[in-house]
């Protein structure tokens, strides 16, 4: 794919006898905002986008003199750099609004916040926010395309898109793998995304954790739950790991970390159950000895660092197929 | 002046009525109700033969907001908002700035009331100090100055020692306590029903038992004390059942039911529109259900808004941050005739008992029922006028509603307080000229 021309297709229709080249949906908010096959080009186009990471410059022109913001109402290394370096590689402009520093910590609202910047016109808003459904209030409100990077416990669908590439990489499907996610599951947006994305590629999901922290009505999500890691890393192609957090002890979710590690933890003896091209997976970051060993997080196994990288890439490409959806760039 | 009404139909089955009546109605008070009638001297009023005739109705769930938030609503907007939804009295909780728990703030909202002069104002004083929990209000001086009522609403009664002490007080004045049933402990930071679409939107939930439990603590504790408790806005079906049980053991236990709680389920929260966020939350399709199997069978005693206006700016907010509450004052009357009566889930008498007659009971006060010496409140119905409720032209300040544009069948026609037409329905034909008094 030649990047560097400014020519742009639009395709209509969706059917499987023409191939899907642009993403409908106006805005990323959620993983229910994609189709089946839109996701497949999201995966596609960030295999291309992953070249331009190994050339000497790794810049291409396509989204030059678009203004994308990114917009951190909740601190993060991992997420916010990963989308600058794909809004640069693009070439856009980017700007860094967090809530240090900036008239939010004024106490102006979401709202106002978000009209204040579309008088400037962006033509993006990468938005992290600590309130689920953030971003649904300010696609109401702005005209730029929104990509959620993150709302509250809600959904984070640009790493669901990262964490399937990176199981496309090492197993080159994912439908019928067994895929065991781990941990917080009731307060985690990755979880969310995740078992959405894999439930739609038709991967066959178990969720374990404490019965204090698995969602109410698991069920009506169709998939399998366990309060046993044993039982969820036997014979599981890929493990993904979520972070717990020690202020879970309050309102009693787990009774220490002591004992989390004890029963969730993912030790190597529990490693040792799954199949022996099991990767290990972990949005990060990592607390060492609470849901993972060191010597796993360390380990052969884990994609962690690779799941890092695949982010740049994945990211261009939802940046590169959400900003010219119905447009020509 | 004396102004005899000619109602082609009249429902109030605290008398057994639901048939033709004339009202003779004089100095703001029923002179005579049916028989033979002397008018000489009275203007003759002829109800338009498609309006029925009701005692007047009484929401005994509504928040003013003033003092003290009158950026949210004042007792000038939300009593014209009550009578542009039919509503002739509504009882007011305490949880201003400063809380009613003293004969001063009792005796503004009073003075305030009169002054408006639209709907009647009933108080409800707190039962604690501040509704802080810790120690009673003084409940003779609030009862004196005009309280009907006790409760610490938006806030439920804690310690069960408080409220136990509570229903044995109040009931020396025959005041109901009013509860609002939510263990604070489990509702924790939760915003949305506990259940499957809070879990999808990644929303903290609000168990259904926070509010069983708390239910059946005061069910008990009325049991043990002879006192009367009213179940503010239930919303749960364990709570109903709860209710029933009770009710079967002979304890003085009454409940209210907000109409959103008999039309909206927690599936609407998708796109979480704070339009959708109260407290108790929406809940289930089978907790919508068993209301309305309550709401026919007699285990639901009242329907009650629980109007809480708030600010535009206050529910823009995050959905996390938003206030709890929607206004519902000029909706529930047309929601009421669309979804219980025309869809055949109980007759408009029952209605009556459940929008006048019940209210008016439970609250001690008079009403519910056309009675001779009494004022002349009547609320007139059109049962087949079409209405489009519309936030944009409602009374009240607060447009916080989830019901905007939502296409009814029954609406308000005229409301009648002290034998004065305070209200007629603009987009009504034949109500523009009603007039009685």
């Amino acid at each position: 794919m030649d990047y560097s021309t400014s020519s742009h297709q639009v395709v209509e229709s969706n059917d499987s006898a023409m191939p899907v080249k642009t993403i409908q949906a106006r805005h990323l908010l959620s993983i229910n905002d994609l189709s089946v096959d839109e996701i497949m080009l999201i995966l596609e186009t960030a295999e291309a986008m992953k070249e331009i990471g190994s050339r000497a410059i790794k810049k291409v022109p396509t989204l030059r003199g678009k203004t994308i913001v990114n917009l951190f109402f909740e601190s993060s290394t991992r997420t916010r750099t990963s989308f600058e370096i794909a809004e640069k590689r693009l070439s856009a402009d980017t700007l860094n609004i967090s809530t240090v520093g900036s008239s939010v910590t004024k106490g102006e609202t979401l709202i106002d916040t978000a009209r204040n910047l579309e008088a400037m016109a962006p033509d993006m808003i990468v938005l992290r926010h600590p309130s689920s459904g953030a971003c649904h209030q300010l696609a109401r409100v702005c005209r730029a395309r929104i990509v959620n990077a993150g709302d509250g416990m809600h959904e984070h669908p640009t790493q669901a898109l990262l964490d399937a590439f990176t199981i496309l990489a090492h197993h080159g499907c994912i439908k019928g793998l067994k895929v065991a996610i781990i941990g917080d599951l009731l307060h985690s947006r990755v979880a969310r995304s995740n078992l959405l994305l894999l439930k739609l590629l038709g991967a066959e999901v178990c969720l374990c954790g404490p019965p204090t922290l698995i969602p109410p009505s698991v069920s009506d999500f169709g998939v399998r739950s366990t309060t046993s890691i044993e039982d969820a890393v036997t014979d599981a192609d890929v493990i993904m790991m979520l972070r717990i957090q020690k202020e879970r002890m309050r309102g009693h979710f787990v009774s220490s970390l002591r004992e989390y590690f004890n029963v969730f933890g993912l030790t190597s003896a529990r490693v040792e159950r799954a199949k022996s091209n099991v990767i290990i997976m972990h949005p990060g970051p990592i607390n060492r000895g609470v849901e993972i060993a060191s010597e796993v997080a360390d380990g052969t196994r884990s994609v962690m660092l690779e799941q890092v990288s695949n982010g740049v890439a994945v990211r261009m490409a939802v940046l590169y197929l959400l900003a010219g959806s119905g447009e020509t760039i | 002046m004396k102004t005899l009404l000619r109602c082609s139909r009249m429902v109030d089955p605290g008398r057994g009525i639901d048939g033709a009546c004339d009202l003779l109605i004089d100095n703001g008070v029923f002179v005579q109700v049916g028989g033979d009638f002397d008018a000489s001297g009275a203007k003759i009023v002829d109800v338009p033969p498609d309006w029925v005739v009701c005692p007047g109705f009484i929401d005994m769930h509504v928040h003013l907001r003033e003092p003290g938030q009158e950026h949210k609503e004042t007792i000038q907007t939300g009593t014209a908002s009550a009578v542009a939804g039919g509503f002739t009295a509504i009882a007011c909780m305490p949880n201003t700035d400063p809380v009613n728990d003293n004969a001063g703030v009792t005796e503004f909202i009073l003075a305030k009331a009169t002054q408006a002069n639209k709907a009647r104002v009933y108080p409800i004083g707190a039962v604690s100090r501040g509704s802080l929990g810790k120690q009673l209000s003084d409940i003779a001086e609030l009862r004196k100055a005009g309280c009907v009522a006790i409760s610490d609403d938006g806030y439920p009664v804690a310690d069960a020692l408080l409220m136990r002490r509570a229903l044995e007080y109040a009931d020396m004045f025959q005041m109901p306590v009013i509860d609002h049933c939510e263990d604070l402990s489990l509702k924790g930071d939760g915003v949305a029903h506990e259940g499957f679409h809070a879990s999808a939107l990644g929303l903290r939930g609000l168990p259904a038992v926070a509010e069983e439990l708390m239910v059946e603590r005061d069910i008990t504790l009325a049991g043990l004390t002879g006192g009367a408790v009213h179940i503010a806005h239930l919303s749960a079906r364990g709570s109903l059942r709860a209710v029933k049980s009770g009710k079967e053991r002979k304890i003085r236990v009454t409940c209210e039911v907000a109409p959103h709680h008999f039309t909206l389920t927690h599936e609407a929260l998708a796109g979480y529109d704070t339009n959708f966020k109260m407290s108790p939350p929406l809940r289930e399709t089978a907790d919508c259900d068993a209301i309305l199997e309550g709401l026919a069978d007699g285990s639901v005693d009242a329907i009650a808004t629980d109007h809480a206006p708030h600010h535009y700016d206050e529910k823009a907010l995050e959905f996390d941050l938003a206030p709890f509450g929607i206004i519902g004052l000029e909706s529930a009357v047309s929601i009421s005739l669309d979804r219980l009566v025309h869809s055949g889930i109980l007759s408009l008498s029952r209605l009556v008992e459940l929008l006048s007659t019940n209210p008016a009971r439970i609250l001690g006060v008079e009403g519910g029922t056309v009675v001779e010496g009494a004022p002349a409140d009547l609320t007139l119905i059109s049962l087949d006028a079409t209405t489009t409720f519309k936030a944009a032209d409602v009374c009240s300040k607060a447009r916080n509603t989830p019901f905007d544009g939502w296409e009814l069948h029954g609406a308000v026609a005229a409301t009648v307080v002290g034998g004065r037409t305070v209200f007629v329905n603009p987009g009504l034909d034949g109500a523009t000229g009603f007039s009685i008094g």
